[in-house]
């Protein structure tokens, strides 16, 4: 396979000898017909292999018991789908959940990662010296991986020596919190540190919005009398809908694929109670051995995210009516 | 664009100026802090590190968390900096290479089944890439790559946001360009070289940066296709470190700055198509 890849590259890198040929035929800027795919084709073997063939592949894995240490891999119909479903079954409990942990992070995170991030846009949409130094300082988290955020706040939420529980010491509120062990300390973190990391990055995208609302529309409301609360009603936030949209959109998406920061920092803690859906997928499918029903779980949960994609469009589809 | 401050009464605008410096200043501090800890931290001594109340300077600055990682043969932290670099360095050339082709190929020219392949490719920007997790490891198992550099480097080039970003930076490229090399008797290869990419020079750093950022973070996929610690990137190793040294925080903090360092460095030099790249990408939604 690493062959074709190459192949594919190396016939991409020389000219198209397809171009030549056009070139001298009857019309200038004739393209030879073979062309457009010699340019289309390095992409289109990595995206066939890597983006196409696994669509189709958890399809089929999904209807079989496949076990990585097994020959056989019989079909199984829709048992791996049924048993999510059936609470007799033995992966009922941890599968659901795992989806009310998802839920649970999706519905408190998105709240703030759509208002926090606005809050610091319109703080940065003013023309002031310093204003590009500021925007870099509160984007800066976002460019470090999930691996060193999570390492560096297991250590900030340690209860004895974190710097959390020192500094509210220090202002006189309790330093014994078990950040990382306890309900609802653990949700709380969570959701803290994934504010901390990611606001600078929904912050940008609103601020790439913010510039777009013509001055005029501002001044005009002036001019009618609409203060400021007025005018961030009423000019603000019909002009930011589609960025709000995608805002939205993205990062109920990015939350309900958290992974990273319970694996490392509450490691699934209370129990397994912050175990997310992802872990518990890969966990199945690659510890347990279990692809069939791994791959089952990932179609349901892709279905479960494109319905709530979906509802999430029309519902601001309707309300621009 | 911008909410000037009125400037007709002086006290009160002055007042809040003041209080606009504050917040701005308070923020810095709340995002800023953690990273400052995790310098000073690295740089304290085991016993200084455990020390209650924590010192807010390293006394005595040492180097101990740094030494462990240097010298250390169950963690080799300066292998797996090396696999990083290198695997989001090729990750980033492969992604520019195809998807500039296969953009090109898509915004310029004309041919029979262009309709149906961008469908496809955009399509597949709506599925949960974690929900292709299982199979792709099946995939590359099935062409030996488990525990190699390809397993880091290839699979992450078939996203379509490459293609789709720098298609839609070709579509506002002017024509007449192309179409006077055209008549100077340029190829498509040649207009693709020489007009096309030369042109594209901001859109192109821009994926670059974003693509060696995604590849240098990923952690979700390399900690289950490597294994052998000396063919770890530095994310599944700083898991790996993480496990070996516990709550001996200067050497887990060494880890976590040296896999920082890097990409500050690019933040630094690159802030403007790092931050370009993703107001645009918002834009497009």
């Amino acid at each position: 396979m690493a062959d074709v890849i190459e192949v594919g590259a190396a016939r991409g890198d020389a000219p198209p000898p397809a171009a030549n040929a056009a070139r001298r035929g009857a019309s200038a800027g004739r393209t030879g017909r073979a062309t457009p795919y010699l340019f289309l084709a390095p992409y289109l073997v990595l995206f066939g292999v890597f983006g196409l063939l696994p669509i189709i592949l958890g399809l089929w894995l999904s209807v079989h018991q496949w076990d990585f240490q097994l020959p056989n891999r019989p079909f199984v119909g829709l048992d791996n789908y049924t048993e999510l479903f059936s609470s007799d079954s033995a992966v009922y409990g941890d599968w659901w959940e795992s989806v009310r942990a998802t839920a649970i992070f999706t519905v408190l995170s998105v709240p703030l990662l759509v208002v926090v991030p606005l809050g610091l846009a319109l703080l940065l949409n003013r023309s002031f010296p310093g204003r590009t130094f500021f925007r870099a300082i509160y984007f800066a988290p976002y460019v470090l991986g999930v691996a060193v955020i999570g390492l560096l706040w297991r250590f900030l939420l340690d209860a004895n020596l974190g710097l959390v529980n020192r500094l509210l010491g220090v202002v006189g509120l309790p330093s014994d919190t078990p950040w990382v062990t306890n309900m609802p300390w653990a949700w709380i973190s969570l959701v803290g540190v994934t504010v901390w990391w990611t606001s600078g990055f929904n912050a940008v995208i609103y601020l790439a919005g913010l510039q777009d609302i013509s001055p005029e529309l501002y001044e005009a409301a002036r001019m009618d009398g609409a203060n400021a609360w007025q005018r961030f009603r009423n000019v603000t936030v019909p002009g930011l809908r589609p960025v709000l949209l995608f805002v939205i959109t993205t990062t109920v998406l990015a939350s309900a694929n958290m992974f990273g920061q319970s694996f490392l920092i509450t490691q699934g803690a209370p129990g397994t109670e912050t175990r997310t859906v992802v872990w518990f997928i890969v966990e199945e499918g690659l510890r347990d051995n279990d692809a069939g029903r791994a791959a089952a779980m990932s179609i349901v949960f892709a279905l479960l995210l494109a319905v709530v994609s979906i509802a999430n469009f029309r519902l601001f589809r309707y309300r621009e009516d | 664009m911008t909410t000037p401050t009125p400037t007709t009464n002086g006290s009160a605008s002055g007042l809040r100026r003041v209080v606009f410096y504050a917040t701005l200043v308070a923020l810095t501090l709340i995002f800023l802090t953690p990273l400052v800890w995790m310098v000073i931290t690295s740089l304290k001594t085991y016993t200084a590190a455990q020390q209650i109340p924590p010192s807010w300077l390293p006394n005595p600055l040492a180097g101990y968390g740094y030494e462990q990682i240097l010298n250390n043969s169950a963690n080799p932290v300066l292998r797996w900096f090396l696999n990083s670099m290198v695997a989001a360095t090729l990750h980033s050339l492969l992604v520019l290479v195809t998807a500039s082709m296969a953009a090109y190929s898509l915004a310029r020219l004309r041919f029979r089944g262009r309709g149906v392949t961008f469908a496809l490719i955009v399509g597949t920007l709506f599925i949960p890439p974690t929900s292709l997790i299982i199979p792709n490891f099946l995939i590359v198992d099935q062409l030996n790559w488990i525990d190699t550099l390809a397993v880091v480097v290839v699979p992450g080039a078939a996203s379509a946001f490459g293609v789709f970003f720098l298609r839609q930076f070709f579509l506002s490229l002017p024509n007449e360009l192309e179409e006077a090399a055209t008549l100077d008797g340029a190829n498509q290869w040649q207009i693709f070289v020489k007009v096309v990419l030369p042109l594209s020079r901001p859109a192109l750093a821009t994926l670059a940066v974003l693509s060696f950022l995604t590849n240098w973070n990923d952690f979700l996929w390399p900690i289950f296709v490597l294994f052998s610690p000396e063919k770890l990137t530095l994310p599944p190793g700083l898991g790996l470190l993480q496990g070996s040294y516990v709550t001996d925080y200067p050497v887990i903090m060494a880890g976590a700055v040296l896999a920082s360092l890097p990409v500050l460095i690019l933040f630094v030099l690159a802030q403007r198509h790092i931050i370009q790249g993703v107001s645009r990408s918002g834009l497009k939604g």
